[in-house]
């Protein structure tokens, strides 16, 4: 971890040469931001701060320059730091009137937004980022929510100055290196805040009336045994109405909303007989104080409704925490497209604006804003998000690209042909919604029990009126309402939230996150699980897999594709990272075929099998052959225009991949694979992956080539006739994420993926998915333990009920003891253990 | 014991002001972030001398 005061040293050997040269790494030198190794392209021999990327430098020099060093000494040493994301971006569209319209508020001469940031991960950067009013003058104030990532900024506007630009304060948080995004759904975000204060406001009126009830409660027990004044026993128990009344009428009022929902809709529901008890505790109590004799149940009562709430809202913060870590802070598609005018100009745009017909540039890097046919300029393009194919595609002039994939090596004019809802990609994301809303909920465990329940609970009620009858009526009644209350599931009604919660909270810290309880469930039963191929199983990135020919041209190979940001060359250079870096000269790429140059005065070309200019070798066209039947890339190296190597690219499958889907057959989950990359690699992917432990096929069906439309279809198909888990990343697969009855979302998946999914991985690799149906299994156990206990202690209470011996003072025994039972139950189990091998390793 | 008459009245008045003093604040949105705060109260504000930023000014002063 670098601090302030830690001057990163400079290497003697590299500052002794005249200029590096070299693709590796300056020795010894560290960024000065972000402490990670500086690049030798970007070493600077003269300067005394260095930095691995312009991010960090911009960040650097804002910091400097405001006086702001004290951030590097806020910083947390354990946390790693990412490298600064800073852009340098202008943020023009932010001024636009239709953006200011849409995204900001005027309140008394104070203009306010809220900007969703990147690049948030510690306190330092809740301390910068308030500090911008220091820096931005105007600017009235700057308040962040550390875990939405969410900055409330407002300035002056109107008055004598001259009004601040908004992508002036865009700009500034870019340079801190938070680059800031407006917050497009404002109106849920304002809703839940609401919900969410709603809760806890009910929740503090049920816990100050639970408090003070069981204060007179305790008056009133002692009294019963030391011959209480009528007129204080008469006193107390007139309080007790008064200070349940609110939280009977109140707080609980959500339960009776769920019973009445339960009743139309004609499905049990643990808010029925919570209400059922409480509605009848509360009037035969008050009934009962008004005639000065008989049971009063009020400190039971409003310690049911405040410990009931106090579960909600505890499982509501951890379901957020799960949402929020899912991420939304990045766009599906662009926002803004670099529109071309009739004259060449360039305007930065909203991408929905941008109609069929009008010409957009797409510079290297970029996401296309829109489906439409290249112009001008040659490229390749990464669709792997969209279609699931591993392997960057070359374009050209005519070539048809699609938004939300990746503009790779050059900058292109597109002509469009569809914009803004019109495109694939858009039509996708509404399939997803279409798909999520129709998804029926799994009917959740403890429901089921708890309609079984109220049925025996009603029953025996009215046995215990009916044997009670000739004692008298008033006795009869009172019977049956002591056990309807006595019986007031509290402890069954507690244990499940309390488990989810603990569950979905040990889970998110072992890099799960799962947005609903109700996943759980469906997690521990067997099923069939569908993996999507590439980013799930293999890694989705190419990597080298043979070398035939001549070893010596390794070097030059590496020094060579050094030069290119295509990702094979990328690939190639990673994979031959240990061999020196020789000079090139005469370097030239040729989009779509490959790359060539000199070295040591030899002419060195690498490229695709259809860049070679005569017929191959037989040795080579062999090779070539064979890499193909293995469905691997090949490339060939020439040296003079001689074919010499022959390599093989791959998609590489994940180390850890065998041993996890073996463990799944294991467990009783029979497997799918589907992708959308060609069959010829889904077939030799299957071949390599091998079978089962138990020597039958690992997948019961397998295939390629499918669309995301082919595999929401697939998906919706075998859930109709079971549990499905879908796993996957793209965009592709969102839709099926969706469909599935729980959809999992590996780490580093695309946004539109994250939120159709149900469960989002945070640790690289499918090794996690194991830990996820395990911990699933035991938080079950967890679950089904309470709830066992709660019945056993409800029998008990309802057999002293049947025989009219239960009095207040055993049910206010019995009851909080059942309910600290479960509640210790639920969070001393581990049921999500984090993986250890994870903790040591350093973000890259 | 008749102090009770006076005694109880009293605490259940101190109780409510208590809890009217927590939906002054809920309602404000003291409540909202649970996680920033404690994040910000651990930095020491040397750096930059200057007064720090007035709070959300349309605040009601009471429920």
């Amino acid at each position: 971890m670098l601090h302030s005061d830690s001057v990163p040293t400079l290497a003697g050997p590299v500052s002794g040469l005249p200029l590096p040269a070299t693709g590796e790494l300056a020795a010894d030198a560290a960024c000065q931001h972000c402490g990670l190794p500086v690049p030798a392209l970007c070493f600077d021999p003269s300067a005394s701060e260095q930095f691995c990327c312009s991010g960090c430098r911009i960040v650097f020099g804002m910091l400097r320059e405001h006086a702001l060093e004290g951030y590097y000494t806020h910083r947390t040493a354990d946390a790693g730091v990412p490298p600064a994301l800073a852009t340098g971006r202008d943020y023009a569209e932010f001024d636009d009137p239709a953006f200011v319209d849409r995204y900001t508020t005027l309140q008394q001469g104070e203009r306010s937004a809220e900007l969703l940031l990147e690049g948030v991960h510690c306190a330092a950067c809740v301390w910068l980022v308030e500090k911008l009013p220091a820096l931005l003058p105007g600017v009235t104030s700057c308040r962040l929510d550390y875990a939405q990532r969410l900055a409330y900024v407002s300035w002056a506007e109107g008055g004598t100055a001259e009004p601040l630009a908004p992508s002036r304060i865009a700009q500034t948080l870019d340079r801190l290196g938070y680059p800031p995004h407006p917050h497009c759904d404002r109106s849920r975000a304002e809703l839940e805040r609401r919900e969410n204060r709603d809760l806890l406001l009910r929740l503090a009126v049920a816990a100050a009336s639970a408090g003070n009830s069981m204060l007179f409660a305790l008056a009133l027990y002692s009294g019963a045994f030391a011959d209480m004044d009528v007129r204080f026993s008469g006193y107390f128990r007139a309080l007790s109405v008064l200070v349940a009344l609110p939280s009977v009428l109140w707080s609980a009022q959500i339960f009776y909303r769920g019973a009445f929902a339960a009743v139309r809709a004609r499905s049990p529901h643990m808010d029925l007989p919570l209400s059922l008890g409480i509605l009848l505790g509360a009037v035969s109590g008050t009934l009962n104080v008004l005639r000065g004799q008989g049971e009063i149940y009020f400190d039971s009562l409003t310690m049911l409704i405040f410990a009931l709430l106090a579960a909600r809202y505890v499982q509501r913060g951890q379901q957020r925490r799960a949402e929020l870590g899912a991420g939304r802070a990045h766009a599906f598609t662009p926002h803004l497209a670099r529109r071309l005018d009739a004259s060449g100009s360039v305007r930065v745009v909203p991408a929905e604006s941008v109609t069929a017909g009008a010409r957009v540039e797409v510079l290297a890097g970029d996401t296309f804003p829109v489906d439409g046919r290249i112009d001008v300029g040659e490229s390749s393009v990464d669709r792997s998000w969209l279609t699931g194919e591993a392997q960057p595609d070359a374009v050209g002039p005519g070539s048809q690209v699609l938004a939300g994939t990746t503009n790779l090596s050059a900058r292109v004019v597109v002509v469009t042909e569809r914009g803004g809802a019109e495109t694939r990609a858009a039509r996708i994301l509404r399939e997803v919604e279409r798909a999520a809303s129709r998804r029926a909920p799994i009917a959740r465990l403890a429901d089921r029990v708890s309609g079984y329940f109220l049925v025996g609970v009603l029953l025996l009620s009215l046995l215990a009126f009916l044997s009670w009858l000739p004692a008298g009526v008033g006795t009869a009644l009172d019977t049956a309402i002591a056990l309807l209350i006595a019986t007031c599931p509290c402890g069954l009604a507690l244990a499940t939230p309390l488990a989810v919660s603990s569950a979905l909270g040990q889970a998110a810290r072992a890099g799960l996150l799962i947005k609903g309880g109700d996943s759980l469930e469906a997690l521990s039963q067997p099923a069939l699980i569908v993996f999507d191929k590439t980013g799930t199983l293999t890694h989705g990135q190419l990597s080298l897999a043979v070398w035939e020919g001549d070893q010596s041209l390794k070097a030059h190979v590496k020094s060579l594709e050094e030069c290119s940001a295509h990702p094979i060359a990328q690939a190639l250079a990673a994979a031959l990272a240990e061999f020196p870096t020789l000079p090139v000269s005469e370097y030239r790429q040729r989009t779509g075929y490959g790359v060539e140059g000199t070295i040591q005065g030899r002419r060195v070309s690498v490229g695709a099998v259809h860049a070679a200019s005569g017929p191959l070798p037989a040795w080579a066209d062999s090779a070539v052959q064979r890499l193909c039947r293995e469905a691997k890339s090949p490339v060939l190296v020439a040296l003079d225009g001689e074919v010499r190597a022959v390599l093989g690219l791959e998609d590489r499958v994940r180390p850890e991949a065998v041993a996890t889907l073996r463990r799944l057959r294991q467990l009783g989950h029979r497997l799918a694979l589907l992708s959308g990359d060609r069959h010829a690699v889904v077939d030799a992917l299957v071949s390599r992956l091998g079978a089962a432990a138990d020597g039958s096929a690992l997948f019961e069906h397998y295939q390629g080539d499918l669309s995301p439309e082919d595999k929401l279809g697939w998906v919706e198909a075998e859930h109709a006739r079971g549990l499905v888990f879908m796993v996957g990343d793209g965009v592709n697969d969102a839709g099926a994420l969706a469909a599935a009855s729980v959809g999992i979302a590996v780490h580093g998946g695309a946004e539109a993926s994250l939120q159709a999914a149900h469960v989002f991985v945070t640790q690289p690799g499918i090794a996690p998915i194991l830990e996820l149906i395990r911990g699933a299994r035991r938080s079950l156990g967890v679950i089904r333990g309470s709830l066992a206990f709660s019945l056993v202690y409800n029998l008990l209470a309802a057999g002293l009920a049947l025989a009219g011996k239960i009095s207040p003072l055993w049910a206010a025994v019995i009851m909080p003891l059942s309910s600290l039972t479960v509640v210790a139950h639920s969070y001393r189990r581990h049921m999500f253990r984090a993986p250890a091998a994870l903790a040591g390793k350093a973000a890259p | 014991m008749s102090v009770l008459f006076i005694a109880v009245p009293v605490a259940l008045l101190l109780a409510g002001s208590a809890l009217a003093a927590f939906f002054w604040a809920a309602r404000g949105g003291q409540l909202d972030d649970l996680e920033t705060p404690p994040l910000r109260m651990l930095l020491d504000d040397d750096a930059v001398p200057r007064a720090p930023a007035a709070a959300p000014a349309d605040e009601p002063p009471a429920p």
